[in-house]
């Protein structure tokens, strides 16, 4: 009977039927919509025959465009069940001054701002960060795809895997309470899974990252078109190297704490504990290490859209290429000595605070740089404000203030006042929705006629474009007005009347965000609807400046029939004003690496191990550790990953693009 | 026709062999003998300085076991991972020098901040005692 | 369309003073396919710098922490330097032997390099063996990673370095089997060049270890 009951321990650790939360009705609900959305998906998909295609062309595929595409896929998945949590939040905090309770006890409350702040960074921010820069560097520099394909293909899924497990915590077991760092004093608990969902989701999710950060690091530094030296690169290149050298260089930083972390619940070693030598600020400080980079990272690339949109649109050269250059490489490098103004308040004195606090002031500098630069792009420009322009006129609005906070924020004495206040989530909202978020829209509506071959709705972008704008100062202009009398963060109910106005206003802010949110998924539906009309015949729909514009849209899998040579900044730019012709004979066969479903594979295993190890399910634990490696050592086995396209079949397409463009000529 | 070496590092090479992609950097026995010798030097003083007590004072032996570790470092470097400024156009040594300049930033500053945090924040051994005194 | 290029590129001309003169053709395409050089050398050196931060953030805590005995035992009381040394002796003779090999391979010779490989594989078993009966008599000492902080962030530092030999030995014996069936081909060149370096860098990070942790520790 008791060896019975220890097998089953062995099989399911401390995962019971207790873990389904029946009696979380809004979980519940949550549950039967996902179960009737996702019957509806495997429907459509066995209705129209997917399934293969599925498989083979997407899921195997080691294509960095496709790759990318199920990057942004993911984000904006991800964004959804992020921003149902921010709307959640607001409705609880405007609901509560009528009855002092709202809805969200604070159990629940807590697991919705750790979800919010983990899903937004990790799996939408950096999913769709990543996602743009794999479909955009390869084709920037003249290359057929990234340096290692395969990796490629297998970061993906890994940072899928992260994802799943956070969307599993809703329907087993709970998420943490933690905090999107999981700073400990926010009551973490040592019995519950929510922590340890947590630590695995981004420890799985952190692999693919760290080796994606490898990977177009190789790719940028080796396989540049020739003629493309470092200074001729296009500017979203540049910003994607320093990005990728932020990462490699501060994710394992993340991996070792969260691992010290683990050891503490699953070792009892003493790390951050309270007793025994262990001590919880050494927590803090290292997972700032990571953190203060990591939002660098998200950053950069948005820094890099602009001035590829900025350039385009105002029919100019972007202005101060080289200070550019020499201002990312400059908040690279700073972003790693900022890290302690994120806690100012713990207590480590006048000297080291002053020293980080100026280390903060001086970063913001480079930044200002950029601004003008951009701002001096467009003086004098013929400048069209397409959609893409506007979100990146409403970042330089926007974001300016955003940085401006920051800066206040920077001097210790105020940091005393402030932090942790409703001002601080002001703060970085300010600067990630008005830099990331509107650089990610932005770089939507620019390049998915690239990616797609027809052009996005221009209409329901700008209705889009105007709900984010408005919403955005709607929702967090009061946010600083509650920071500055006084509200703090992570509270599900505030008792000072005084603050009943705001909230309201607030709340009415988020609403408005979810109308954006809303017109951009009309927008999609309906450019696909019209995407006959919305045709992207030439490649080139913006007059652009930079190598993708070269290409057909949708770019074929092997790029460009010709490797390009490149003589100028704005290769394709210079291209166009010598009067250059494209090539439609002398295709050579195109070498090019074979998909596989190792990757996806793996990953799943992956996922497995991770749930197993947060319910200490041992048994399977170790079983799928050991798959991953097997498989893995199987996998490099494999010594045949690549092929050749004919020359037949590049001249086939290639001919094909001819006869449309003299058909629309 | 010919075939080519592709970014994918796991392709095949056809009929060419490009030699300068895969030889790497170029291993001689003296190179190898001459790192050897050296590290067994670097590592024997040290163990020695150590366990003959020759060193007691702390901050004498982070200074000097420190020195011997970073030269024995490089020599490693420069004998066994044959890091130069020429080896794949320099970014071996670009990164390296990065990433030394981030390790020192975070170790540094990791204990200069909590040295500082210790300092301020920790709880005094010699106070609980007046915390078991009576209040009346 | 050729007209609004030609609008374009005079326009252009204005605005850029100083760019090429006269709008001459260019030629703007390979003929041939170009030779893309290969990035996996320089990849995996870039995965080492990424793992040599990992080690920094556990020198950094074991720096912080490595004197937090919890009145339990210290370094001092726990560390016997005549093993280290040995231990030493062997992981430093295996990047050697490993040398010996990339010599062989680099004449072409299969076995040679195959006899070099196992060679450093028994040392670095030797030296796996050596730490793990160290860790074993320090937990039957009662010396365990749960005992102080002091212990945690050691046996986690030095039990890291371990793992990595650990994933470094079952690479060594994969890519030799891998040899033995394909012989010395381009790819497995690549292979021996990464595990190479990765051999070589444990080695790099064994000499913060037994200075800072082993050394320091007993003062």
């Amino acid at each position: 009977m008791s060896e019975q009951f220890d097998a089953a321990r062995l099989i399911f650790g401390r995962l019971s039927w207790e873990s389904i939360p029946l009696h979380e009705p809004i979980l519940l609900a949550t549950f039967a919509g996902v179960i009737l959305g996702g019957l509806a998906v495997l429907a459509l998909l066995t209705r129209f025959k997917l399934w293969g295609p599925l498989w083979r062309d997407w899921i195997c595929s080691i294509d960095h465009k496709k790759i990318g595409i199920m990057y942004m896929i993911l984000g904006i998945v991800m964004l959804l069940r992020g921003f149902a949590d921010a709307l959640m939040m607001r409705a609880q905090q405007a609901m509560a001054t009528v009855d002092g309770l709202g809805f969200l006890p604070p159990h629940h409350y807590d697991q919705i701002f750790t979800a919010h702040g983990t899903i937004m960074i990790f799996f939408v921010a950096m999913a769709l960060v990543t996602g743009l820069m794999n479909y955009i560097v390869p084709l920037q520099i003249g290359a057929r795809d990234v340096a290692f394909p395969f990796l490629n293909n297998f970061s993906f899924w890994m940072t899928t895997a992260g994802a799943i497990l956070v969307m599993v915590s809703l329907f087993i077991g709970e998420f943490s309470t933690s905090g999107w760092l999981a700073l400990s004093n926010l009551g973490h608990n040592p019995e519950g899974v929510g922590l340890d969902y947590y630590i695995w989701s981004l420890q799985i999710a952190g692999v693919g990252t760290t080796l994606s950060g490898i990977n177009l690091l190789v790719t940028i530094i080796k396989m540049r078109a020739p003629g493309m030296t470092l200074m001729k690169m296009p500017i979203f290149v540049w910003t994607s190297l320093c990005t990728n050298a932020l990462i490699v260089a501060s994710f394992p930083v993340l991996t070792a704490t969260l691992l010290l972390l683990s050891l503490d619940r699953y070792l009892g070693t003493h790390f951050f504990t309270n007793d025994m030598g262990g001590n919880a600020m050494l927590y803090v400080n290292l997972i700032w290490i990571w953190g203060h980079p990591e939002v660098y990272i998200l950053i950069l690339p948005a820094f890099g859209i602009f001035s590829e949109i900025t350039a385009t649109f105002s029919r100019k050269r972007l202005f101060g290429y080289t200070s550019m250059v020499y201002a990312t490489v400059a908040i690279t490098i700073l972003s790693y000595l900022v890290w302690l103004h994120h806690f100012f308040t713990m207590g480590s004195g006048a000297s080291v605070n002053s020293f980080f606090g100026i280390t903060t002031m001086i970063i913001s500098i480079p930044t200002g740089a950029k601004i003008f630069n951009w701002l001096f792009t467009m003086y004098k420009g013929r400048i069209r404000f397409t959609v893409p322009m506007m979100w990146t006129v409403g970042f330089m609005a926007t974001f300016a203030v955003g940085g401006m906070t920051g800066v206040l924020l920077a001097v210790p004495p105020a940091d005393f006042v402030l932090h942790n206040s409703l001002f601080l989530i002001a703060h970085f909202h300010n600067v990630i929705i008005g830099g990331v978020v509107f650089g990610l829209f932005a770089a939507i509506n620019y390049w998915f006629p690239k990616a797609f071959g027809f052009m996005l709705d221009e209409f329901w972008g700008k209705v889009s474009f105007w709900c984010w704008l408005v919403g955005f100062w709607v929702t967090f202009t009061p946010l600083y007005v509650l920071g500055l009398m006084g509200a703090t963060r992570r509270v599900n109910v505030f008792e000072d009347a005084s603050y009943n106005v705001w909230l309201y206003i607030s709340f009415v802010g988020v609403l408005i965000v979810a109308a954006g949110i809303a017109a951009f998924l009309v927008q999609l539906w309906v450019s696909f609807r019209n995407r006959a009309a919305l045709r992207d015949v030439t490649g080139d729909p913006w007059d652009g400046r930079t190598l993708e514009w070269s290409t057909a849209s949708p770019t074929p899998d092997y790029n460009f029939a010709m490797t390009p040579k490149v003589y100028e900044i704005d290769a394709w730019w210079d291209m166009k004003k010598h009067g250059y012709k494209r090539p439609v004979a002398g295709f050579k066969a195109l070498h090019m690496p074979k998909n596989t479903g190792a990757g996806f594979v793996i990953a799943m295993v992956a996922t497995l191990f991770g749930f197993a190890m947060i319910w200490h399910m041992w048994l399977v634990a170790a079983v799928s550790f050991a798959a991953v490696v097997l498989i893995s050592i199987i996998h490099t086995f494999n010594y045949k990953r690549d092929f050749y396209i004919p020359a037949s079949e590049v001249a086939a397409t290639e001919d094909a693009r001819t006869e449309l463009l003299a058909r629309n000529v | 026709m010919s075939a080519h070496d592709i970014h994918a590092g796991h392709a095949h090479d056809g009929h060419d062999d490009h030699h300068h992609d895969d030889a790497g950097p170029h291993s001689t026995f003296s190179g190898y003998m001459t790192g050897f010798v050296l590290s067994i030097i670097l590592t024997a003083i040290p163990f020695w300085l150590i366990m003959a007590k020759v060193i007691e004072g702390r901050s004498t032996a982070v200074l000097v076991l420190g020195a011997f570790a970073i030269v024995q470092i490089l020599v490693h470097m420069y004998y066994f991972l044959h890091m130069n400024s020429k080896v794949e156009a320099g970014w071996t040594l670009l990164s390296t020098i990065f990433t030394v300049i981030f390790v020192v930033i975070a170790l540094s500053g990791t204990l200069w901040v909590m040295f500082h945090m210790n300092a301020n924040m920790m709880p005094h051994h010699d106070e609980p005692a007046a915390i078991s005194a009576p209040q009346s | 369309m050729p007209a609004l290029n030609c609008l374009l590129a005079m326009s252009e001309l204005r605005m850029n003073a100083g760019a090429a003169g006269a709008i001459e053709p260019r030629d703007y395409h390979l003929a041939e396919e170009p030779h893309v050089a290969n990035g996996t050398a320089l990849g995996f050196w870039l995965y080492l710098m990424s793992d040599c931060l990992i080690f920094a953030a556990l020198f950094a805590t074991y720096g912080v922490l490595g004197r937090s005995y919890a009145a339990g035992p210290t370094g001092a009381d726990l560390f016997d330097l005549p093993l280290v040394a040995m231990n030493t002796a062997f992981l430093l003779l295996s990047s050697i032997t490993f040398g010996f090999a990339m010599l062989k391979k680099q004449q072409g010779k299969v076995s040679a390099t195959l006899g070099w490989l196992a060679i450093t594989g028994v040392l670095g078993l030797c030296f796996l063996g050596l730490e793990l009966y160290e860790f074993s008599h320090l937990l039957h000492e009662g010396a365990g990673p749960g005992r102080s902080a002091f212990l945690s962030s050691f046996f986690t530092l030095v039990g890291t370095h371990g793992l990595h030999v650990t994933f470094g030995l079952i690479w060594l014996i994969v890519l030799m089997l891998q040899i033995n069936k394909h012989g010395l081909t381009p790819e497995n060149n690549r292979r021996l060049m990464c595990l190479s370096m990765f051999w070589h860098f444990l080695d790099v990070v064994w000499i913060g270890v037994f200075t800072f942790v082993y050394l320091m520790g007993v003062l």
